[in-house]
C-alpha cells in the first residue's frame, strides 16, 4: 500500500513489465487509472488477452481508466474548441502545464459510491515522452509529486511509472527526472540489455532494488539481479548464467 | 507504423529508399501522400524507379533471383508491417507475390503512376497556418503539414470514417528531409533551438493520425546534422522502426578493404514492438547496402575471404581492427550471404 515503484529500461525496451503490472493489478482487483501516452488501447488489450486479462470489460465495468494519450492529442488539436471548465488532459502539449493530467488522474482515482474496488493503482506508459511534448523536468517532477501526495499518502494507493535512460545520454533533462525518481522510489526494476550485446535466449538483465533506506534510516537496499527472456504469453527469470539454452 | 530513416550525409541513398517506398505504393495501388519543402511532389514522383514485372527481366538478374523467391516472404524484413495489410482486388498491375523488384535505371512510366490517387505537399505553396482551436504549439510548417494529412485521412476514408466505402485502401505517407532548416526548423543548425520540441510533437500527432488509419509513414531526417543528440534519443522512442544509412562517400572507410563490396552500412536502432510482448529480433544487427546499377540491395556485412598470401602485415591489422567494431553476430555470417532486395 502507498508504494511508489519505478520502472526503468536501458538499452532495452521494459514495457513488457508495464503489461505485467496492467493485468497483474486488474486481476487482484484494483482500481486502476493508466496513463497509456504512446500505444493505442488495442496494442495493449492484445497483449492483455495474451495475459488472461479483458481490457475493453474492465473499461465497461469502471475498473479501469484508460487515458489513451494518442487519441486524447488528436481530439485536442482536430478536434472543437474545448470547453472551458473540462480542459482536456494533454492540454500541456499547448501549455506545458501539467495540472489537467494531475486533475485527471485525481479524479479517475478518488473512490465513487458504489465502488468496491480494492486499492487504487497509477500506472504511466511512459513519462519521458512527457518531456518530448514540452514539459519541463521540474514539472514532471512536481506532477509525480502531486500524484505522489495524493494517491500514495491520501488514497493509500500505488503508483508504478516507467522511465528510459541510456548510458551516455546527451538527454540531460531524462537523466534528470530519472535519477530524482530514483531517490524517491520504494522500488526499482530496472531492466537492461546485455552488455555483450543481443542474444536469443537471454534478452536482458533486470535489477530488482528494494530501497529500504528509503523509509529506515539505517537499512541498506537490497539489490538482487536476474536475467529474462521474453515469449509469447510470459517471461521467465532465471539466475544469471543458468539460461536454458547454456544448461 | 512510422519507418524514421537516418539520412546519409549527402542525402543519396535515403532518398533511393524513399522512392522505393513510394514506388511499392504505387505497383501496390495504394494511395500516396508525398511532402517535401526540398523537391516538388511532382518531381519526386516523375523520378520513381519502374518495377520489374515481366519475368524475362528477372531472368536478366540471373538464377539467384529465382532461389530468391522463397526467401520473399522473410526478405521484406523492413517493410515486414505490411503483411498485416488487408487483399487488394486487382489492380492495373496484378501480382502473386509479396513485394516486387526495381529497375534503377529506368523511370516508372507516368501511366503507372497516375494509376493511383495521391497528394502532395510542397511546403513552399501550401497556404498559411490556420486552426480554429488555440491548442497548437509547433513550428506552423510541420502544423500544416499535419492538418493536411489529417484532412486527407479524414475526407479520403482511410481512419473507416466511411461505411459506404465497401474497398479499404493503405495511404502511403513519405515525409522527405524533416527538421530541415527548409521546413523552418534550426534544429539542423544550432545546438540550442528555439523550439526543440516542435519535432518531437509532430512526431507524436503523426504517431496518433497513422494509429487510427491504414497508413504507413516513411520519414527522413538529415540525422548527422541535428547537433542536439537529445533530440535524436528522444525521436527514437516515438517511432516504431528507426533505420539509418551511413554512406562510405568521403569517409576513411572508402578504402578500407572489409567494405570494399559496400556503399554503406545500415544501422537498425529500433524496430517495431507492436501487438506483442515480444519483438521480432533478427539474428545479425550488422547490415551492409550497395548500389549496382540496376539495384539496391541490403545484405549482412560478412569478411571477406582472407587470402593470407597477397594480404600484408599492416593491412591484415586494419581488418582486425575494423573486425573489432562489428558486433558479435558476425562469426555466424560466413555461410552465406542473406538477400533484402526490394
Amino acid at each position: 500500500q502507498g508504494k511508489f515503484t519505478l520502472l526503468r529500461d536501458t538499452r532495452t525496451d521494459g514495457s513488457f513489465l508495464v503489461h505485467h503490472f496492467l493485468s497483474f493489478y486488474l486481476r487482484a482487483g484494483c482500481k486502476v487509472c493508466f496513463v497509456a501516452l504512446l500505444q493505442s488501447f488495442s496494442h495493449y488489450n492484445i497483449v492483455a488477452q495474451k495475459l488472461g486479462v479483458n481490457l475493453t470489460a474492465a473499461k465497461e465495468q469502471g475498473q479501469l481508466v484508460f487515458l489513451e494519450g494518442l487519441k486524447s492529442c488528436l481530439d485536442l488539436l482536430f478536434g472543437e474548441e474545448e470547453q472551458p471548465g473540462q480542459p482536456s488532459p494533454l492540454q500541456f502539449l499547448s501549455t506545458s502545464d501539467l495540472r489537467a493530467l494531475f486533475d485527471f488522474v485525481w479524479v479517475s482515482l478518488t473512490p465513487r459510491d458504489g465502488d468496491s474496488w480494492k486499492g487504487p493503482v497509477l500506472l504511466v506508459d511512459d513519462l519521458s515522452v512527457l518531456l518530448s511534448l514540452g514539459a519541463a523536468p521540474v514539472a514532471v517532477l512536481d506532477f509525480i509529486h502531486y500524484c505522489r501526495v495524493s494517491v500514495c499518502c491520501q488514497l493509500k494507493g500505488n503508483i508504478v511509472v516507467l522511465v528510459h535512460s541510456n548510458e551516455d545520454s546527451e538527454d540531460e533533462e531524462n537523466e534528470l527526472v530519472v535519477s530524482s525518481l530514483c531517490h524517491h522510489s520504494d522500488l526499482i526494476l530496472w531492466a537492461e540489455g546485455l552488455a555483450t550485446g543481443f542474444c536469443k535466449d537471454v534478452h536482458g538483465q533486470i535489477k530488482i532494488i528494494k530501497r529500504l533506506s528509503l523509509r529506515q534510516a539505517a537499512e541498506q537496499d537490497l539489490v538482487h539481479i536476474y536475467q529474462y527472456k521474453i515469449q509469447d504469453r510470459n517471461v521467465t527469470f532465471f539466475a544469471r548464467g543458468l539460461s536454458n539454452a547454456v544448461l | 507504423t512510422l519507418v524514421f530513416t537516418e539520412e546519409d550525409k549527402y542525402g543519396l541513398y535515403s532518398n533511393l529508399l524513399f522512392k522505393y517506398f513510394l514506388a511499392e505504393g504505387i505497383v501496390c495501388g495504394h494511395d500516396l501522400f508525398v511532402a517535401s519543402a526540398k523537391e516538388h511532389p511532382d518531381n519526386i514522383l516523375k523520378e520513381l524507379p519502374a518495377p520489374l514485372l515481366d519475368d524475362t527481366y528477372r531472368k536478366e538478374l540471373g538464377d539467384e533471383a529465382a532461389t530468391r523467391s522463397e526467401d520473399v516472404q522473410d526478405s521484406m524484413k523492413i517493410a515486414w508491417r505490411y503483411q498485416n495489410l488487408p487483399k487488394m482486388e486487382a489492380s492495373p498491375t496484378t501480382y502473386t507475390k509479396f513485394g516486387h523488384y526495381y529497375d534503377l535505371s529506368k523511370k516508372m512510366s507516368p501511366e503507372l503512376c497516375q494509376s493511383i490517387k495521391w497528394h502532395g505537399f510542397y511546403l513552399h505553396e501550401e497556404s498559411s497556418f490556420e486552426s480554429k482551436t488555440k491548442a497548437w504549439n509547433m513550428n506552423s510548417g510541420y502544423a500544416r503539414l499535419l492538418q493536411s494529412i489529417q484532412r486527407i485521412i479524414s475526407q479520403e476514408g482511410f481512419d473507416g470514417s466511411d461505411p459506404q466505402k465497401k474497398q479499404r485502401n493503405v495511404l502511403r505517407i513519405g515525409i522527405q528531409s524533416l527538421g530541415s532548416i527548409l521546413w523552418g526548423d534550426d534544429i539542423c543548425c544550432s545546438d540550442t533551438p528555439e523550439d526543440a520540441h516542435s519535432l518531437t510533437k509532430f512526431l507524436y500527432v503523426l504517431r496518433g493520425l497513422l494509429r487510427k488509419s491504414l497508413s504507413a509513414c516513411i520519414i527522413t531526417v538529415p540525422a548527422h546534422l541535428i547537433q542536439n543528440k537529445a533530440i535524436m534519443e528522444r525521436v527514437t522512442n516515438l517511432s516504431d522502426m528507426v533505420v539509418g544509412l551511413e554512406s562510405f562517400i568521403g569517409s576513411e572507410r572508402e578504402t578500407n578493404p572489409l567494405y570494399k563490396d559496400y556503399h554503406g552500412l545500415v544501422h537498425v536502432h529500433q524496430i517495431p514492438r507492436l501487438n506483442s510482448l515480444i519483438c521480432d529480433v533478427s539474428d545479425t544487427k550488422d547490415l551492409a547496402f550497395r548500389l549496382k546499377r540496376k539495384q539496391f540491395t541490403i545484405e549482412r556485412l560478412h569478411l571477406p575471404p582472407d587470402l593470407s598470401d597477397t594480404v600484408s602485415r599492416a593491412s591484415k591489422q586494419d581488418l582486425a581492427g575494423s573486425a573489432k567494431l562489428l558486433s558479435s553476430g558476425c562469426g555466424a555470417m560466413a555461410i552465406g550471404k542473406k538477400h533484402l532486395d526490394f
